[in-house]
């Protein structure tokens, strides 16, 4: 009798995949390729479409419009991952010295926004930013009435107005996860730091920091995807306006499939998205927790 | 290594198994001896009708309506979609291409949404019917001309018929009559005054234009009353339907720099490119803002706020009493018949049945523009009479030029931020224009 060692891989093993697995290739592989059939085509949506070739794709790097709205997703970048970890970092490392009262309390109110509905967000801020929102009105009170502007529509301001949006989502996100972290990495080291007469600087660099940098990357991973993917706050907020300053890619995907009828190179912006998320999330993994 | 590669080429192979769109069956068309228009005998029968009539006194008309045609074809039953105009829009195309859309639609003329689904085979013509039904004779023929499209789709303006309003619109000057006792002013008679009113109104701290253009497409209305000013009728058309003339025209930049004074001399909301435009009736109604341009989809909102404090007027002409200039408007969104509608009959006597002129009776009770002369009825607040009356004047000086977005399919965003980036003073009236040329250019060579 042929004796098995235990644990060895079994072919059976494929078949406790399987449910996983249809549901995965039903509803992610199969619209992912077809996505990018789909993109290799000049399609309307209605008519038959022709053979494009690779065409859709060399439009998607060389009309201007596109290139722009692939500069505004980097600069969303910032907002959604860097500035919410750099702020969650302060904001944890303070903590991690003092644990201050009420610890939980904040912890909710600032995972909040994560948990809100992005359409309850967008309105919500629609009116933050407004003519007669809070911010013209504090900034009018503050005698600075010239600065109060309808943000939104504003084409220097209307991408950064956005962008914080998503920092104060993201921040949340990050700081729990951030939180989860410190608390696990042994008060020892702080001690011991501390003895050795380091300051609230070195401690971070020394101590948090390193002891984070799983939490970092999966913080880093999870806020670039929401920045790279970002449409439903775009859409409800300014619809890529005013102008084209806030046209990100993932709008472009919704806009040229609905608005424009040019299905091909809206599949291949959006193939071109995925491939620079995969790509960020290789990068983040390697550089960020350091695997191999 | 070699797997997943293998399993990647398999699966391509699956999904290249067609080309995307193939399967659209072209529509026939059945003659007209074969139409059925007893529809009491057609059986039960549920229509499934897709409009965009969102705003109070639009939805009560649809409501009414309808239940009156259920009442009448007690078989019939009316399914009721609405959507705001444009989340109607951007679904249609991929409602049409499913194998289950709505038998009536509400598809808005132009290249955009009516050429390009003609062009797909989604909707029915409807020249068999008219033979039947008669909805040419309805209608002026400038009505039926803007909601027919050449059966390859290429061409708007001429060809078959493929939809039936039951709206007019005619874009012009809502006035608040308490702003304008205050300043001490009559309603303009002249385009001339109508820029002193303004001038004054801004030096007495009054937003003189309420603008609200978040989502680029209002600037449109803005800059086509200003056309109006600056060009021909004639000419537009010719420029809309692809026929000829350059948005680079002389004309057209000229009005393009009166927008940008405009918007530099403070004539528009201070924030206009920031506020939503389904706002604009309740801020007016607020008293922000002295006048408003938009079109009759307005009327009955504003009527309900203001009463008899807000009036309506065609654009004046240049100077009193002369020629009066164009201005936007035409047929309100169409009712369509969908190929894929398993009762084309049924939908036909609908709309047939929503272009009566009893109908429009209901139309302009409920403070609706009827698209051709009602029974009886006649709007009785101010404000929907002022409307009424001068959309009767716009058809009967046939001054109506065509929404500009019909253009090319891109033109509503394309235009629509040109606008916004001349308001902004980000570009120069010439800059922006040359974008809006580029876009129609393109689509006039591809066509």
């Amino acid at each position: 009798m042929n004796v098995r060692p235990p644990g060895e891989p079994r072919r059976i093993g494929y078949l406790y995949v399987l449910p996983a697995f249809v549901v995965y290739a039903l509803f992610l592989l199969w619209p992912l390729l077809h996505g990018a059939w789909l993109s290799l085509f000049h399609w309307d949506g209605l008519t038959v479409g022709t053979w494009a070739g690779a065409a859709n794709y060399s439009q998607a790097v060389s009309d201007p419009q596109l290139r722009g709205a692939f500069g505004h997703a980097v600069v969303l970048l910032f907002f959604y991952a860097i500035l919410p970890c750099v702020i969650a970092f302060v904001l944890v490392s303070a903590m991690a010295r003092t644990r201050p009262r009420g610890l939980t309390f904040f912890r909710t109110v600032l995972f909040l926004p994560q948990v809100v509905a992005m359409v309850a967000v967008a309105v919500a801020w629609q009116w933050i930013y407004s003519e007669h929102g809070p911010i013209n009105g504090t900034l009018r009170l503050a005698g600075l009435g010239g600065l109060a502007r309808g943000w939104l529509g504003d084409f220097d301001w209307a991408l950064p107005s956005v962008g914080l949006i998503g920092t104060w989502v993201e921040i949340g996100l990050a700081m729990v996860l951030f939180l989860a972290g410190v608390q696990k990495i042994p008060r020892e080291l702080y001690e011991a730091a501390r003895v050795d007469g380091a300051g609230a600087f070195r401690e971070f660099f020394a101590v948090t920091l390193p002891g984070l940098r799983r939490e970092l990357a999966i913080a880093l991973t999870l806020t670039t995807v929401a920045a790279l993917r970002n449409f439903d706050l775009i859409y409800l907020t300014t619809s890529g306006g005013p102008g084209n300053a806030t046209k990100v890619p993932a709008y472009e995907v919704y806009n040229r499939t609905f608005n424009t009828g040019e299905v091909g190179l809206a599949c291949a912006i959006g193939i071109i998205i995925a491939v620079i998320i995969f790509a960020f999330t290789a990068v983040i993994n390697r550089v960020v927790e350091g695997r191999p | 290594m070699r797997k997943p590669i293998v399993v990647l080429a398999a699966a391509l192979l699956a999904v290249s198994a067609c080309t995307p769109g193939s399967n659209t069956p072209k529509p026939t068309q059945k003659p007209p001896s074969a139409i059925n228009t007893d529809i009491a005998k057609a059986g039960p029968v549920t229509l499934t009708v897709w409009d965009q009539e969102v705003l109070p006194g639009q939805n009560e008309q649809m409501q009414k309506l309808n239940a009156a045609f259920q009442a009448k074809y007690p078989n019939v039953k009316i399914k009721r979609v609405s959507r705001s105009f444009s989340d109607l829009e951007k679904t249609l195309r991929l409602a049409l291409s499913g194998n289950t859309p709505p038998d009536v639609v509400e598809a808005n003329q132009g290249y955009g949404i009516m050429a390009a689904l003609v062009k797909a085979g989604a909707l029915v013509s409807l020249d068999p019917y008219d033979k039947v039904y008669g909805f040419r004779k309805r209608f002026p023929a400038g009505v039926s001309q803007l909601n027919s499209v050449t059966p390859d789709g290429k061409t708007i303006g001429s060809g078959s018929l493929f939809g039936v309003s039951m709206t007019g619109e005619a874009v012009g000057i809502y006035y608040n009559t308490d702003k304008l006792a205050k300043l001490g002013i009559q309603p303009p008679t002249s385009w001339g005054q109508f820029e002193q009113d303004l001038a004054l109104a801004k030096s007495k701290g009054e937003t003189p234009i309420y603008f609200a253009n978040l989502e680029k497409f209002p600037a449109i209305h803005e800059f086509g009353v200003l056309l109006g000013q600056t060009a021909d009728k004639t000419a537009l058309r010719r420029l809309v339907f692809g026929q000829g003339g350059a948005w680079t025209d002389p004309p057209v930049v000229q009005a393009a720099q009166k927008l940008a004074d405009y918007a530099k001399n403070g004539y528009f909301s201070k924030s206009a490119n920031a506020g939503k435009y389904n706002d604009s009736p309740t801020a007016f109604a607020k008293g922000d803002g002295v006048f408003l341009i938009g079109g009759p989809w307005f009327a009955a909102d504003l009527q309900k706020k203001m009463g008899s404090k807000v009036r309506f007027m065609l654009p004046p002409p240049a100077s009193a009493g002369a020629q009066q200039p164009a201005t936007l408007g035409g047929p309100g969104l169409p009712l369509a018949i969908t190929s894929k509608s398993k009762h084309p009959d049924v939908a036909a006597a609908y709309l047939s049945f929503m272009s009566t002129p009893q109908a429009m009776d209901v139309v302009t009770q409920t403070g609706g523009l009827p698209a051709t002369k009602p029974a009886t009825a006649k709007p009785t607040n101010p404000v929907g009479l002022d409307v009424f009356d001068a959309y009767r004047v716009a058809s009967d000086k046939d001054i109506l030029v065509p929404y500009l977005d019909y253009a090319t399919t891109t033109f509503l965003d394309t235009l629509g931020s040109a606008l916004q980036e001349i308001i902004a003073g980000r570009k120069t009236p010439q800059e922006g224009m040359r974008d809006a040329q580029k876009d129609y250019g393109d689509f006039l060579a591809k066509k």
